[in-house]
């Protein structure tokens, strides 16, 4: 018994970091994240689908965890272009995020018979 | 009109004795063809007489004199002793625009050399003719002609010589020009003439000349081919006078055709070959760069030779390993601790890691005290003012020698120094390369999923999907295309990179290897960028009229993309305008309708396709039009990339 309230508890904390987690997505507008991904740019080098291709890597489905997401769109570790903060909010970041998570996984490699090679 | 030389025999003084020229006044006979060949020519009017006129008789009755004397007609003109030099060598093409400055060469081409070996190919531009010609060599191994209209057609040829000169590959250019400043029609003739007509392009031809006898022309464009192909190999330029084509040839039986011997490729220096096999053979985790290494099918296999032999893993897919073989990819550049670069155009950028960021920066990726070897000819033969060298690269051995005719005693040498033991140790080493290689190839598949059903279509499944419509059949890529998904296991199936990623040459490279292909019957396709294509779609209607069956699958993305990223990253980093990297670079509003494109110009056209479901059933069609003989292009609404 007190293991199993020791439990509760515990998953009720955990429950309150993550309300107040700097770290986690805020909430975001994938309507809106899926207009700002075709006219910011992002759609250029990761393509309009988010599979990525010869000039940026797959965002989706299933994207990086928040924060690294949003280091790697302001301070970029390689060719990509810095997003700053003039250029994207904070809360158009989240947009996008949410948008990525929209992205259902793909279908499996032995269904495709065209990759069955 | 210009008047009569004094001295010489030339077109405008060839003056002629009174029998001749009353002969002439009576009938403007026609002279019969030099070759049979020339099937679309008249016949000569029958002759009533029981013994046939000699051809000097004939020569005589038929020249004619105009009225204050001048030349008339010509025998012997220049340009057929000209097309008999071409011919000697066998050279099978020309592609060309017309042009009034080489109107003899080309009357003498396709009449008394009766179009044949070489048959002239009608091109829309003249950087589609050279490019053609850079895609032919790519297949046929050996140049074609591309001729060009002294100014105005060497200035539209040059950007495609540029990238012929990148990609070492031989064209023999012929331009047409009228030297004499005596004899040029006023107007046009003078702004399409030029003193020096290969200046603008010299900087990146191999040799060039002007020719100013007929035996001179023979021994120029004897060296020219010799030339542009001894390795390293590149375009070459032959400048066809226009009053040397006109003109007769004083006496043809005097004029010889010097003897074609090609100089075989320059081979690696023994000792040094024996000290990079010795390298290679200690090495713990080698790895072989090679980019144009490899020019044969024989290339090919000593290349998966010398793999196997060292169980090293070769990266630079091309033409340079059949792309499923265990040793082809794989290794790194980080792990190695012996590279050997073969033939590679940019060692520097290989093994350096370069940041387009607003401060440019750059950093080595090879580990400490890796030991970096270059066998190049590129070392041979270099030009200053074009920067396609690339950057000096720090190594620790350069052989200065052409790859692939080195790769046999680099074998050899390798072969005699592996013991037993260091056999079984390099066979460990290939296990573990192959079975990272399987698993690669696995991850490909996988990656293909994402986007499979995407609208616009994902670049990687129209791939999979073209080349899961010809992969039972005896195909060959002609342009852009394969990847680890496709099994390229013949030299011939890749078309080879190189060049200088000038925007515009890969219609035209496609044509001409398709050209190439035609004989063997090879089922070609390619994957075609709309932006190349727009440059001079012309070379479409080339492939049409000539007959050249071929498969074009646009990746549409319907903007010259490259630079609209390159916007977008100076918009970044300026903070500014992040919307607006499209003006300028997309090729929408209207979009180009490719199939119509394509159908007008008397190809097969299909599309545009933006549903992916539809793509495997329209290539079927495409390519059964293509088996029948004919060009096709299937117009594919693409993601960017
Ligand atoms: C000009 C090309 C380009 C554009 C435009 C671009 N990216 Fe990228 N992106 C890259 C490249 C290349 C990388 C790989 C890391 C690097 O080079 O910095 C990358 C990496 C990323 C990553 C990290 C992915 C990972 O798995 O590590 C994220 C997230 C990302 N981009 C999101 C975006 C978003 C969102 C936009 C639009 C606001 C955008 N990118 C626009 C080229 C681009």
């Amino acid at each position: 018994m007190r293991f199993v309230i020791l439990m509760i508890l515990t998953m009720m904390a955990s429950a309150v970091t993550a309300q107040q987690n700097p770290q986690a997505p805020p909430s975001g507008n994938a309507e809106n994240g899926k207009k700002i991904f075709t006219a910011y740019g992002c759609y250029q080098c990761h393509n309009y689908a988010a599979n990525g291709g010869g000039a940026g890597p797959r965002l989706a489905p299933r994207p990086i965890a928040f924060p690294a997401f949003t280091r790697a769109i302001r301070t970029p570790r390689d060719e990509m272009p810095p997003y700053s903060l003039k250029m994207v909010t904070d809360q158009e970041l989240a947009d996008i995020y949410a948008y990525l998570l929209t992205f259902p996984a793909p279908p499996a490699v032995d269904s495709i018979p065209a990759l069955r090679q | 009109m210009a008047k009569s030389k004094k001295n010489g025999v030339d077109r405008r003084g060839f003056l002629k004795g009174a029998a001749a020229g009353a002969a002439a006044g009576a009938a403007a006979l026609v002279a019969p063809p030099l070759v049979e060949a020339a099937g679309a020519q008249q016949a000569p009017p029958q002759r009533p007489a029981a013994v046939p006129p000699s051809a000097a008789q004939l020569a005589a009755e038929t020249e004619l004199l105009s009225a204050d004397g001048h030349a008339m007609t010509v025998e012997n003109a220049g340009s057929d002793f000209m097309v008999d030099v071409f011919k000697s060598m066998g050279i099978e093409y020309i592609a060309s625009n017309p042009g009034s400055s080489f109107r003899g060469l080309q009357e003498s081409f396709i009449t008394y050399g009766g179009n044949r070996s070489p048959e002239w190919l009608t091109c829309m531009h003249e950087e589609s003719s050279i490019a053609i010609a850079d895609g032919y060599f790519r297949v046929a191994g050996k140049p074609m002609i591309a001729m060009a209209h002294g100014t105005v057609g060497l200035q539209h040829a040059s950007m495609n010589i540029y990238n012929a000169f990148v990609a070492r590959n031989p064209v023999i250019i012929v331009l047409g020009n009228a030297l004499d400043a005596n004899a040029r029609r006023p107007g046009v003739e003078w702004n399409h003439s030029v003193q020096d007509c290969a200046a603008m392009v010299r900087d990146y031809i191999k040799w060039d000349d002007t020719p100013i006898s007929l035996p001179h022309f023979a021994e120029s464009a004897v060296r020219a081919y010799k030339i542009g192909m001894t390795v390293p190999m590149g375009p070459v330029v032959l400048v066809a006078d226009g009053d040397l084509q006109e003109n007769a040839a004083k006496d043809r039986s005097k004029l010889r055709i010097p003897k074609l011997t090609l100089t075989s490729p320059p081979v690696g220096d023994p000792v040094a070959v024996a000290e990079v096999a010795r390298l290679l053979v200690a090495a713990e985790n080698p790895l072989i760069l090679s980019g144009r290494t490899v020019r044969t099918e024989q290339g090919m296999k000593l290349m998966v030779e010398l793999a196997e032999t060292l169980q090293a893993p070769v990266q630079g897919g091309g033409r340079n390993m059949p792309n499923r073989h265990p040793l082809a990819g794989g290794g790194s550049v980080a792990s190695a601790d012996v590279i050997l670069g073969l033939q590679v155009d940019d060692l520097w950028g290989a093994t350096h890691e370069f940041r387009d960021q607003q401060e440019r920066s750059y950093q080595t990726i090879t580990k400490a005290g890796a030991k970096i070897i270059s066998i190049s000819s590129n070392d041979l033969y270099i030009k200053s003012n074009y920067q396609d060298f690339q950057r000096f690269t720090e190594v620790d051995m350069a052989l200065a020698a052409d790859a692939e005719a080195t790769l046999p005693s680099l074998i050899e040498a390798c072969k005699r120094l592996i013991t037993a033991d260091r056999r079984r140790a390099l066979d460990e080493r290939g296990k573990k390369i192959a079975a990272a290689n399987v698993q690669a190839l696995a991850r490909a598949r996988t990656e293909a999923t994402y986007a499979w059903d995407a609208s616009p279509i994902s670049t990687t499944r129209m791939s999979v999907e073209l080349y899961n419509a010809v992969k039972g059949k005896d195909w060959a890529l002609i342009g852009g295309g394969g990847s680890r998904l496709w099994n390229i296991e013949k030299f011939y199936q890749t078309p080879g990179g190189g060049g200088a990623a000038a925007v515009g040459s890969g219609l035209p490279i496609s044509v001409g290897a398709a050209l190439a292909h035609k004989k063997f019957g090879r089922i070609c396709v390619g994957i075609q960028q709309d932006g190349d294509l727009m440059y001079a779609p012309g070379a479409l209607w080339t492939a049409a009229h000539h007959r050249i069956p071929m498969l074009l699958v646009m990746h549409n993305n319907r903007a010259y993309h490259q630079e609209v990223m390159h916007l977008q990253r100076m918009a970044s980093r300026r903070q500014r305008g992040i919307g607006n990297a499209q003006i300028g670079c997309v090729i929408t509003d209207p979009n180009v309708d490719y199939a119509q494109l394509a159908k007008s110009m008397g190809l097969y056209g299909a599309g545009p396709i933006t549903d992916p479901k539809d793509l495997a059933p329209a290539l079927k069609i495409a390519v059964e039009r293509v088996e029948k003989g004919e060009p096709a292009l299937i117009d594919v609404v693409t993601q960017p990339r």
